[in-house]
């Protein structure tokens, strides 16, 4: 498939990762809108459209949330519109944004993400029990904490994973966060302070968890044309993917996120690659959960079913010394996990490391094609987005 | 830009209350209509788009719970927070990016089943500064109406139109099978009807209906290998948002309309909407956002809605009918699938297939939804049968 | 719109490291930052009820569980039977062709021992969720641990609650059986069964 028109990132920007912001939805939707524009030189009145990704209301705890947050993301007096696939948003938001101008509607896009969890009492957790089905699972008294540990568990238990290899994940992203001027739970831990870290819902440990966060995140995209005369470094959005599965849990065996693969291969065939595990040079997976990332690596076909603990294991994923770095930023786990904006959030740091931007995060030899995905709803939807620079 | 076309369409009536179905049996139902109408099975769609809220749900993502009773598993899927026309604007982009041929779009109300509606419309309101004053969200379209009607010259002559509009759209109603309140309205009705949110009296608010409707789009080359049913044509399509900040909205002109309209026209190549525009279905949640957005759209001259109306120009005998189908004051309110019934209508007409409702001359027709309050978003769309 | 006006010159790269990490906005508050009037905020209570029309396939299932039963429909395209019922496959997207009885016991595909409530506190006793598959009365068969088609398991399950003596017990692959709320309790909801218990 040859898309009508070649798309860019421009610009990127984002907002510090913080557990409770004193800065109001719209103040921080703008705040990174703000940045984005600012770095890619153009200004509100060259913006075409505007997208907006946000995901569940009950955080920010305003119904039509979309509308509430418009202006805070330059959508004033232009077309403006919030697209919304829970957690999968923050990669989907630049996709939707994509077919805006490769259709040829629209020259320049101003995508933004934003989350503020923190408003949700009396914990943003609570605000995940409607997401079960109403008449099966609400009266059980579900909580979000299940959906992540039964799909880890049958993980684990599939392929014979020990804890100790994806606590690895945690220890690595919150180290490579430390890097992130962002990052709101980076720091130095080990495999250890994972195990010795509470049981929440077995078998996952708090330190496995990526924290509740406020924050946003923001791109520019432009036609190839514009994209040429603001920048001599476009970094080209190369492929497209996402797929949504059926929620019904005994549909699929929750060891393999076969969503991802479907969305991976739609990116990959159109980006052209046909081996990513030697084309991509970084990968950003959706790390909510550490299990999730090498859930995620498997689905994304850069590992083997079943051996991604072990390519983590042998140091493939290291940002420093790996062949393939894995979530360089410090991912959800290291920089923080305000729902639609943490998929943002590694589409802007794809952005800065095929630029070479990425000062202390930068993962050497010139890399020049990456790949995010995120994911989301009941745990079926896969968003995958692959750049490339020239 | 590659062409696009609707294929087909399928809806349910749209009723008060639908207690014997789920919503997902209700989209399944639609569903099946509308891939019938296309000629296509399912696995043939290559891409879904639906329109939805959580909080008409009473779902947290609501996203989750879509592909099922589409036919969607394992598809592109997503769900966009607006009306029925952005999701079809959206599909009309995604095929002529060249990424898909085949793209359903689909949104379904079952507003029966939230208990509180007034609370549900509260909570849209900004929580700061909007929400504390404790009054009714439907208070600012009160307020509105009052704007609108202090801007016009001749007082009078308005409560007479908006009696007009009323009148109009529950008649019109009666023709349309898919329509929940056809009404005849009697002077005496529409006088003794109570004021809701003075000036709005509770017949020129439109109530609330369930309804699902399904649409697929395909691309032209698409639509060449197939022998479905005659193609209506996606000539233009537009959509804006002014602000959700109360203090900053235009309260008299809706801006929101003329902007979206202004997008679409270019998009279609229309300089000349009076002449080259046969009808149109245009929001009517309140009665007197007819009139508003008639004007924003360039029908008439701002402030003029009014004449046109008492000259008859917007019956479905006159020159330029508005809202055959009965509107929402006639179909029912239904959220996001407004839009999707407006478009039911128009491709009926362009297909010569609306029965007793059939223009005899219908060959362009415009659709223009608003998200209600407290949105000032509003989408455009323009249909033609070549 | 073609040619560059004065605003869009050639950016200089204003990159995350440019933007020293004391120019990133957001600042975080504490809990105390609320009780010490050190911050405004408004609190709402939102009041929305809803009542969902379960439809022909949940209202079914519904009213058998009130009964003490388990049903499913059936497709005969791709030989799945569907539980929870649906009146439509979503994979062959055409109506069901029959109702089907299900046993009361079923497989465990997937557990978790759950030490959290839904507000994240603490508990002592904790919750064990599973995804069960639900034993088929007529072939085809109900899910075992290798059967993964591209339908997932031909006899399809329901995520629900286990209560066993010692969890560290508990297997993938185990078999429970349903512990039903006397008949006088039922209502009609997915709680007439009160958890699953492991059967030998």
């Amino acid at each position: 498939m040859k898309p009508y028109r070649k798309v860019a990132i421009v610009g990127a920007g984002i907002t510090k990762f913080v557990h409770k912001a004193k800065e109001t939805p719209k103040e921080l939707s703008w705040a990174a809108s703000k940045m984005a524009l600012d770095s890619s030189g153009l200004k509100l009145k060259n913006i075409d459209a505007v997208v907006h990704g946000t995901a569940p209301d009950a955080f920010d705890g305003v119904h039509m949330k979309g509308e509430y947050l418009s202006e805070g993301s330059g959508g004033w007096n232009k077309p403006y519109l919030r697209c919304y696939v829970g957690g999968g948003t923050g990669v989907f938001a630049p996709l939707e944004a994509w077919y805006h101008i490769a259709s040829g509607a629209f020259d320049t896009c101003l995508v933004v993400c934003e989350e503020k969890m923190s408003s949700c009492q009396p914990h943003p957790q609570s605000a995940f029990i409607n997401i079960f089905d109403n008449f099966l699972e609400r009266p059980l008294g579900p909580n979000l904490l299940w959906i992540f540990s039964l799909e880890m568990h049958r993980y684990m238990a599939t392929y014979g994973l020990k804890l100790e290899d994806i606590a690895k994940v945690s220890v690595k992203n919150k180290k490579n966060a430390m890097a992130h001027p962002s990052a709101q739970v980076s720091g130095e831990i080990t495999v250890q302070d994972v195990m010795n870290s509470e049981v929440l819902a077995w078998p996952v440990h708090r330190l496995m968890v990526s924290p509740t966060t406020d924050g946003a995140a923001a791109v520019i995209l432009a036609s190839e044309e514009r994209a040429k005369q603001l920048t001599d470094k476009p970094v080209w959005i190369d492929g497209v993917g996402w797929s949504l599965d059926s929620a019904y849990w005994t549909n699929r065996d929750l060891s393999f996120p076969r969503y991802v693969e479907k969305a991976a291969r739609m990116a990959y065939d159109m980006a052209g690659i046909k081996e990513p595990k030697k084309e991509i040079h970084i990968a950003e997976p959706y790390d909510p959960f550490a299990y999730k990332e090498l859930h995620h690596l498997e689905g994304l076909l850069l590992s083997d079913k079943g051996k991604a603990p072990e390519d983590l294991a042998l140091g493939r994923f290291d940002r420093a010394t790996g062949n393939l770095p894995v979530c360089p930023s410090g991912g959800l786990l290291g920089v923080g996990n305000p729902i639609a904006a943490a998929g943002m959030m590694k589409v802007c740091e794809l952005f800065w490391q095929l630029r070479g931007e990425a000062g202390a995060r930068q993962v050497r030899g010139k890399p020049r094609k990456a790949v995010a995905q995120a994911w989301g709803d009941l745990m079926q939807v896969g968003t995958v987005i692959v750049c490339g620079v020239n | 830009m590659r062409k696009v076309a609707i294929i087909g369409i399928g809806a349910t009536k749209a009723k008060a209350k639908t207690p014997s179905v789920s919503y997902k049996e209700l989209t399944y139902e639609a569903a099946k209509l509308a891939y019938k109408d296309a000629h296509i099975g399912h696995q043939e769609i290559d891409s879904f788009v639906t329109l939805a809220e959580d909080f008409n749900e009473g779902t947290a993502i609501f996203d989750e719970y879509t592909p099922d009773q589409l036919g969607a598993v394992l598809k592109p899927m997503q769900t966009i927070c607006h009306d029925g026309l952005v999701g079809i604007a959206n599909a009309y982009m995604q095929i002529a990016s060249g990424l898909f041929d085949i793209v359903v779009v689909e949104s379904h109300s079952k507003i029966s089943n939230i208990k509180n509606k007034a609370s549900l419309e509260h909570y849209a309101l900004d929580p700061n500064w909007v929400a504390p004053l404790n009054m009714p969200a439907q208070t600012l379209a009160a307020l509105e109406a009052n704007c609108y009607a202090q801007s016009l010259s001749v007082n009078g002559q308005l409560k007479e139109a908006l009696r007009s509009v009323v009148t109009k759209n529950k008649s019109n109603a009666k023709k349309n099978p898919y329509a929940a309140y056809p009404q005849t309205v009697t002077s005496k009705e529409y006088e003794k009807s109570p004021s809701r949110f003075t000036p709005l009296k509770d017949i020129e608010i439109a109530h609330h209906a369930d309804g699902a409707c399904v649409v697929v789009l395909a691309s032209e080359d698409r639509i060449q290998k197939s022998n479905g049913s005659s193609p209506v044509w996606i000539l233009g399509a537009g959509w804006s948002t002014e602000t959700s900040e109360i203090g900053s909205k235009d309260w008299t002109r809706a801006t929101y309309a003329k902007n979206a309209a202004t997008m679409a026209y270019k998009m279609a190549q229309i300089s000349d909407p009076k002449k080259e525009i046969d009808f149109c279905e245009i929001d009517d949640t309140y009665a007197f956002k007819e009139l508003q957005h008639l004007e924003a759209l360039g029908a008439c001259q701002p402030g003029e809605a009014w004449k046109l109306t008492l000259d008859e120009v917007t019956q479905p005998n006159g020159k330029h009918p508005v809202n055959v189908s009965g509107g929402s004051l006639g179909m029912g309110e239904l959220l996001e699938a407004k839009g999707l019934y407006q478009v039911l209508e128009i491709v009926s007409q362009l297909r010569g297939q609306a029965g007793k409702r059939q223009l005899a001359h219908a060959r362009r027709g415009l659709a223009f939804a608003w998200r209600g309050v407290p949105t000032t978003s509003g989408a455009c769309l323009i249909l033609g049968a070549n | 719109m073609n040619a560059l006006s004065k605003d869009q010159t050639m950016s200089e790269s204003t990159t995350l490291e440019t933007t020293a990490t004391n120019k990133l906005v957001g600042t975080n508050l504490r809990s105390r930052d609320f009780r010490t009037g050190g911050v405004f905020f408004e609190v709402a209570k939102p009041k929305l009820e809803y009542a969902w029309d379960t439809g022909k396939a949940i209202g079914k299932f519904l009213t058998e569980l009130k009964k003490g039963k388990i049903v499913g429909t059936y497709c005969a395209q791709c030989k799945r039977t569907l539980v929870p019922p649906r009146m439509f496959c979503e994979l062959c997207f055409k109506d069901i062709d029959k109702w089907v009885p299900l046993k009361d016991t079923g497989v465990i595909q997937t557990f978790s021992v759950c030490f959290i409530t839904w507000d994240m506190k603490r508990v002592k006793n904790p919750q064990i969720p599973a995804v069960i598959t639900i034993d088929t009365v007529h072939p085809p068969e109900a899910g075992s641990l290798d059967k993964t088609t591209p339908g997932g398991w031909r006899g399809g399950g329901f995520m629900h609650l286990v209560k066993v003596k010692d969890w560290k017990s508990l297997k993938i692959g185990d078999r429970v059986k349903a512990v039903w709320k006397p008949k006088a309790q039922r209502k009609g909801a997915i709680t007439d069964i009160k958890y699953f218990e492991v059967i030998k």
